[in-house]
């Protein structure tokens, strides 16, 4: 039996949990990779409690801030520098960014036939505000020689088995030059939370969450194309098969696949949950709220369909953040008939770019980017009145 | 006190506690699995793909472990592996 202040202890974990919303959902908990409910999406920012994790290898050290030390350096760099936390946040600009960051992998359990990995649902991803210091001013400071052609990352996280492949990615220079790639040290007003890379993480707008490379502490320019396993052989997509979101990395292509890059347009119904075939009143107003996003063209517009397809209609759009945000969309309706029916949202960007309809298999299971079909059921009105 | 609030009290932090709440199918390989796996990560990623590979699947998994991950198991040991893993928790044929 239990004793009073345990059961005490039991309660309140309860309450506090309905204060909170619902739990994350954890798929795995070594390492840890959580995934954000969708109810907690209706909301512009999301917060660190409810943010997306994703860890592959379990190694992950609790980082004291003034022992931690960013060294940027590498064979294509001038000389290497050491930065610490004070440094970046006093000597370096200060840059403040509204970014979606988007696993790769996200909706990866929803693709039929099934592929292995975590099987992520629809909450692999978060959007927040970032602050930190452009990545390319830090690589200033060590100077690039000309025949840099790529930035390596590493956090200080890694493996438990000394054989396996430490989590390393690199971008291309053109992309750590970019004035909105940034190392962060704050996400919505705090500093990042432990699951968030604390004390710093690489934030990449437009590209999808392998890049945002977590616990930073070494960056090293080079000047051939980094070989390791997290970029040649994980992340990838086949050639091909999603022209529009092709990068052209030519130091990381091959003949068959090239790194995923940008995220995928799309978008999410966020306040009706996709399974639970909830229930709605002829003659009543409903009203569909969600979020669109991708890869940094930003949203033009979203269209809803109540009829299965047949006829789309404009949903309007919430406050623009800028174009690596998620943006918000609503959408009110009447439904006229009784019985079941489905409700669509089908975002493009302006870059003309649209939802498919039909999954464009590949091995990762990635840019899993379908238009989304919600099922509801109008009851006759005055059948719960 | 209430029964369901004690359970769902009870659910919660099972939920937070750690990893050991997940329980390997007890038959023939579960004692290999259980020490070759948990080196580097929790079992639940075995739950996670229950039902989803099947015995071609959890080989290329398993492969995958030894050959890019560097796992410490060798060719006997992967078989047992593979089976064990197969039979309790692949997916049967012809299912998606």
């Amino acid at each position: 039996m239990l004793n009073v202040p345990i059961r005490m202890v039991l309660l309140l974990s309860v309450l506090a949990a309905q204060a909170l919303g619902s739990p994350m959902l954890k798929h795995t908990y070594r390492p840890p990779n959580h995934e954000t409910p969708i109810e907690d999406f209706n909301q512009v920012f999301t917060p660190a409690d409810k943010f997306f994790v994703r860890y592959h290898l379990s190694y992950i050290p609790k980082i004291v801030l003034k022992d931690w030390r960013l060294t940027v350096g590498g064979e294509a760099a001038g000389k290497s520098v050491t930065f610490t936390a004070a440094q970046l946040k006093h000597d370096f600009k200060q840059i403040e960014i509204v970014a979606l960051a988007f696993c790769s992998g996200n909706r990866r359990g929803l693709v039929q036939p099934h592929v292995a990995g975590v099987q992520w649902g629809y909450g692999a991803m978060g959007n927040a505000r970032w602050r930190g210091v452009r990545l390319k001013d830090v690589l200033a400071r060590a100077g690039l020689k000309p025949e840099a052609i790529e930035v390596v990352l590493d956090g200080a996280d890694g493996p438990v088995n000394e054989k396996t492949p430490d989590y390393q990615k690199s971008i291309p220079l053109s992309k750590a030059l970019d004035d909105d790639t940034i190392i962060a040290l704050e996400m919505n007003g705090k500093p990042l939370s432990q699951n968030q890379g604390f004390p710093a993480r690489l934030v990449v707008p437009g590209w999808t969450a392998t890049y945002w490379v977590k616990h930073l502490i070494t960056i090293d320019a080079v000047s051939k194309p980094f070989q390791g396993f997290w970029m040649k052989t994980a992340y990838r997509i086949p050639k091909g098969k999603f022209p529009a979101l092709e990068g052209h990395w030519t130091s990381q292509e091959t003949a068959t696949n090239t790194p995923i890059t940008e995220i995928a347009v799309s978008s999410l119904i966020t306040h009706i949950q996709p399974d639970r075939h909830e229930h709605v009143l002829v003659g009543h107003p409903v009203q569909i709220k969600g979020l669109a996003w991708d890869g940094g063209h930003g949203i033009a517009k979203v269209e809803t369909s109540s009829d299965g397809g047949k006829s789309w209609h404009l949903a309007a759009l919430g406050k623009d953040y800028g174009r690596y945000s998620w943006r918000q969309f609503t959408y009110e309706f009447t439904p006229e008939q009784p019985g079941p029916f489905s409700i669509m949202t089908r975002a493009t960007n302006t870059a003309g770019m649209t939802q498919p309809t039909e999954l464009v298999p590949n091995p990762g299971g990635y840019h899993h980017n379908l238009v989304q079909s919600v099922q509801l059921t109008a009851d006759a009105s005055g059948a719960h009145e | 006190m209430n029964k369901l609030i004690l359970l769902l009290a009870l659910t919660l932090t099972g939920a937070q506690a750690d990893e050991s709440h997940f329980r390997l199918k007890e038959a023939t390989g579960k004692n290999l699995v259980s020490t070759k796996c948990i080196t580097c990560h929790s079992l639940d990623y075995i739950s996670m793909n229950a039902n989803i590979l099947d015995r071609k699947g959890w080989e290329t998994e398993v492969g995958k472990m030894i050959k890019a991950m560097g796992a410490n198991i060798n060719t006997d040991e992967a078989a047992a592996i593979v089976d064990y893993l197969s039979k309790n928790y692949g997916r049967s044929e012809g299912a998606h």
